[in-house]
């Protein structure tokens, strides 16, 4: 069977409507009556790159395959790239402006966390022409994940 | 049958308009042949649609005073915003006394048990285990958690694992009955006063317990007239005998608007939403972890708390100033934290709660998913003007009824009108359309 395609639209800039690719996918999800810790899991990662789309790379698309089994997400921009992303994995560490920061962005938290609630992850990108992450979350893992970064 | 829920639709008052299906969170009502339905596993009892309503045709089904009748010993459960709707002159004891005088044997006040739920939450946030569902989310209101179990499965971990106050003050109120009086308990009613719907339906199927200990559940405005007389012809000694109780305190009274649960926990790392549609905002960024500061949510359908309650006589604004003249001539709640162990083994939790499925499109992942795909298609050709004129509140929404069967491409004014067209055009002499 075909997978459930889904596409959205990830505005660059708009602190206000970030957010609802990742919660349309969630209500996809939901609707599909996948378990709630893969939707969580799924969501939670899918958020935390939408918002490094907007916040670093000036907005982008998300591309979203829903198979019985399995997730995979796709956040695609045109921004800068990341330089390091060794670096850029670090719990911490952040280049993010002021006006994100007054939001409650700018942690450092995001791409650990995706690494976290993601069972892969993989992370293309090019300076000066942008960055895909490609997000997999299967719905029932079967054991718990080695301790996160934060342990 | 046994009727499920407390919101209830009046047929003949209902004009088939589209206000309460646009405002339903869950989007559980539709308009078929010109009125309203209520698709009962989807709702919450939030009541929404009865405040929304122009017409009125939403009402509460709530239990009379006739009920009383079926017991030999009747306990009245007077909640904090039950307090909220008198103002000067009376005092908390005089309104005890007149609730009790309206017809009952003995009142107990919510606000006791709620200051029980706040000392065992304390322990909750204490525990090192708790670490890992954090925000603790406040389990007070039923219809937040009809939410979560409905549209945030993943956050039950979540919700605060202990009796809701008035559950909470109708156990002990009916033990303490039994051995003071030597009736049966089963022949006690246990009658909670009740600002919402939302209690009654909680009361008749029980979260995390196996049976309840509310008997019945009357709404304040039902109460109320009845009080206000009582209050006129206040007996003195009744009044004496509650101005000679030790009655709840401060941080129990609090409960009645919203930040009242949270203040009691004397915390700062605490958010409180009211509004259901803002509470299922918040619930997003929780799912999100994206509210990392704080280790407590208190979250209430209704705008300011229970106090704005859908069944309430009060408009919130004033029942917010009489509810504060309650909590400042109240004394000073003992501290919560020496009986927090305690509370928590007596209050938590004996069932663990389910998610519920009544959102998905298909038991089956892939049935589901083939649903899905449908849908996604029929929405594409859908005009996506969620005029809600088919009476689904949007073009999404109709899809989803098209692949469950229970409405046809048809049902869309837009699509029939440009089919209609369609048809002139091919049938019409030149010229004959326009
Ligand atoms: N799509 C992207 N394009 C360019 N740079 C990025 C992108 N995503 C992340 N980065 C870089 O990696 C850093 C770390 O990202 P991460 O998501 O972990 O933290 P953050 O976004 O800065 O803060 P937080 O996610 O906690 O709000 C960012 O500050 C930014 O420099
Ligand atoms: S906030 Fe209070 S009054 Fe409103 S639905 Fe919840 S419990 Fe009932
Ligand atoms: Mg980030």
């Amino acid at each position: 069977m075909l997978p459930v395609h889904l596409q959205f639209p990830i505005r660059g800039g708009d602190f206000h409507s970030a957010g609802e690719a990742s919660s349309g996918m969630k209500k996809a999800l939901s609707k599909l009556g996948v378990d709630p810790s893969a939707v969580k899991r799924a969501s939670v990662a899918m958020y935390e790159a939408e918002i490094n789309a907007v916040i670093h790379a000036g907005g982008g698309e998300a591309d979203v395959e829903i198979f019985a089994d399995r997730v995979s997400i796709v956040i695609r921009d045109h921004g800068p790239g990341i330089p390091d992303v060794g670096l850029a994995m670090q719990e911490g560490w952040s280049t993010a402006p002021d006006a994100a920061r007054e939001m409650g962005f700018g942690a450092g938290m995001g791409l650990p966390n995706i690494q976290r609630n993601a069972d892969d992850l993989t992370i293309d990108t090019r300076v000066g022409e942008g960055t895909a992450l490609t997000i997999l979350v299967r719905f029932h893992r079967p054991a718990p994940t080695a301790p996160g970064p934060e342990a | 049958m046994e009727l499920r829920h407390s919101v209830r639709l009046d047929r003949d008052k209902c004009v088939g308009c589209t206000n309460c299906i646009k405002r339903c969170p869950t989007e559980a009502i539709r308009v078929r042949d010109g009125k309203a339905r209520i698709a009962e596993p989807r709702c919450l009892d939030c009541g929404e649609c009865i405040r929304i309503c122009p017409h009125h045709a939403k009402s509460a089904t709530m239990d009379g005073y006739d009920v009383l009748s079926r017991y030999d010993y009747r306990i009245a459960l007077a909640s904090p915003s039950l307090y909220a709707q008198f103002g000067p002159p009376a005092t908390r004891a005089m309104i005890l006394a007149a609730l009790r005088a309206t017809g009952f044997d003995d009142v107990r006040e919510v606000a006791a048990g709620a200051e029980s739920v706040t000392s065992a939450t304390l322990a909750e946030l204490l525990d090192p285990d708790r670490a890992t569902a954090l925000p603790l989310i406040s389990s007070a209101c039923p219809v937040v958690v009809r939410l979560v179990q409905m549209r945030f499965p993943g956050l039950i971990p979540n919700l605060v694992p202990f009796d809701s106050p008035m559950e909470a003050t109708a156990t002990v109120a009916r033990r303490e009955a039994a051995a003071a009086t030597g009736h049966d308990p089963s022949r006690i009613g246990v009658f909670f006063i009740s600002p919402c719907p939302a209690k009654r339906t909680a009361a008749r199927q029980p979260y995390g317990r196996e049976r309840t200990d509310v008997d019945a559940v009357i709404a304040i405005a039902d109460a109320y007239p009845r009080i206000l007389a009582c209050l006129e012809k206040m007996d003195p000694v009744a009044l004496h005998e509650f101005e000679a109780r030790t009655l709840a305190g401060r941080d129990g009274i609090r409960w009645g608007n919203i930040g009242g649960e949270s203040l009691a926990l004397g915390t700062e790392r605490f958010l409180a939403v009211d509004g259901i549609h803002s509470v299922i905002e918040i619930l997003e960024e929780i799912e999100n972890e994206r509210l990392r500061d704080v280790v407590f949510v208190e979250a209430n359908s209704c705008i300011g708390g229970c106090i704005g309650g859908v069944l309430v006589v009060a408009n919130r604004f004033t029942a917010r100033t009489r509810l504060k003249r309650s909590i400042e001539s109240a004394a000073v709640s003992p501290p919560a934290h020496d009986v927090a162990r305690e509370a928590a083994r007596l209050l938590r939790w004996t069932l663990p709660l389910a998610p519920n499925p009544a959102l998905q499109l298909d038991a089956d992942l892939e049935l589901a998913l083939a649903k899905y795909e449908r849908l996604e298609r029929i929405a594409k050709e859908l005009p996506g003007l969620d005029c809600g004129a088919c009476g689904a509140p949007d073009c999404r929404a109709l899809a989803e009824d098209i692949v469950n069967g229970e409405a046809t491409e048809q049902d869309c004014i837009v699509r029939l009108r440009e089919q209609l067209r369609g048809t002139l055009e091919t049938t019409a002499p030149e010229g004959g359309v326009d």
